[in-house]
């Protein structure tokens, strides 16, 4: 076992138990802590896939924006040092069973199925595309009118984007008493 | 990075599936229960990302999947956080027992 799949087996390791204690976690705060630890994690993960442009997305998009306003709407709206209240036994046994499960399904559905090299996958690598996870070449590509481009996706995410922010806006103004 | 087999990849991202739809069946509260979904989100991404890296690596559609789905993660949360703080407005409470008004 070389020290790339020995760091695999560390990130893993370290992803799936800040995970698992953020699930878990009676503070809601610490919970909030180890999420974004996770998500570390997952950021690690590409990193160790060399795709360092998804990483850094990862680490700009998740750990600096998505965890920090769950961080500002936990001070919002509640009192961070009380505790949560434990799940109902009954729905904890429940859920514990059911996610188990589904997990040893999915395991033997993967043990079972052979991940051959399809499509023109290893043969095109070496040869004329030679394409990588480069940012020159996602930049090209994201921005290209061509067959393969995707340009049209890309502007529909703008616009999304823009309604979400009109949409968080007109949901969460107050109105003021005369209006109402 | 060839040492470890694509299905161990796979199988972590099930188990962090599975540790986020737990989450999604225990708790009560409307924050955690988003910080649920961001660990699923991330599970899914980091399929696509392995899929794309050992099967096609001369292809890039698996990161433009990811860049997508970040990117709608990102409004979803949005949007979520300000649903939670109007729920709060009127419920005091955040707890999705709480906000039973509109059952029946």
């Amino acid at each position: 076992m070389g020290v790339s799949a020995v760091i695999f087996y560390i990130l893993s390791f370290f992803i799936l138990a800040a995970g698992l204690l953020a699930v878990t976690s009676r503070k809601i705060f610490r919970s909030a802590i180890w999420l974004l630890f996770s998500l570390t994690g997952v950021a690690g993960l590409y990193f160790w896939l060399q795709m360092e442009f998804i990483a850094a997305v990862q680490i700009v998009v998740y750990v600096g924006g998505i965890v920090v306003l769950i961080i500002f709407s936990i001070f919002l709206t509640q009192q961070s040092g009380k505790d949560l209240p434990g799940p109902v036994r009954s729905r904890a046994i429940f859920s514990v069973v059911a996610v188990c499960l589904g997990f040893v399904l999915t395991c033997l559905l993967l043990r079972q199925y052979v991940f051959g090299k399809t499509g023109s996958g290893q043969v095109v690598a070496s040869g004329e595309s030679g394409a990588g996870a480069g940012v020159g070449n996602i930049g090209t590509q994201l921005l290209s009118t061509s067959e393969h481009g995707y340009v049209l996706p890309f502007e529909v995410i703008s616009v999304l984007l823009l309604a979400a922010m009109i949409g968080c806006i007109v949901i969460a103004m107050k109105l003021k008493p005369e209006d109402k | 990075m060839s040492q470890v087999p694509l299905s161990h990849i796979l199988m972590l991202s099930a188990a962090l599936f599975f540790i986020g739809m737990y989450g999604l069946f225990t708790r009560r509260n409307m924050i955690t229960m988003l910080m649920s979904v961001e660990l699923i989100l991330n599970s899914v991404n980091i399929n696509f990302v392995a899929f794309n890296k050992y099967l096609y690596p001369d292809r890039l559609e698996g990161v433009f999947f990811t860049l997508f789905v970040i990117a709608i993660a990102a409004a979803e949360a949005a949007v979520a956080i300000a649903i939670i703080i109007n729920l709060y407005r009127n419920f005091q409470s955040i707890d999705v027992e709480d906000a039973d008004e509109m059952k029946f």
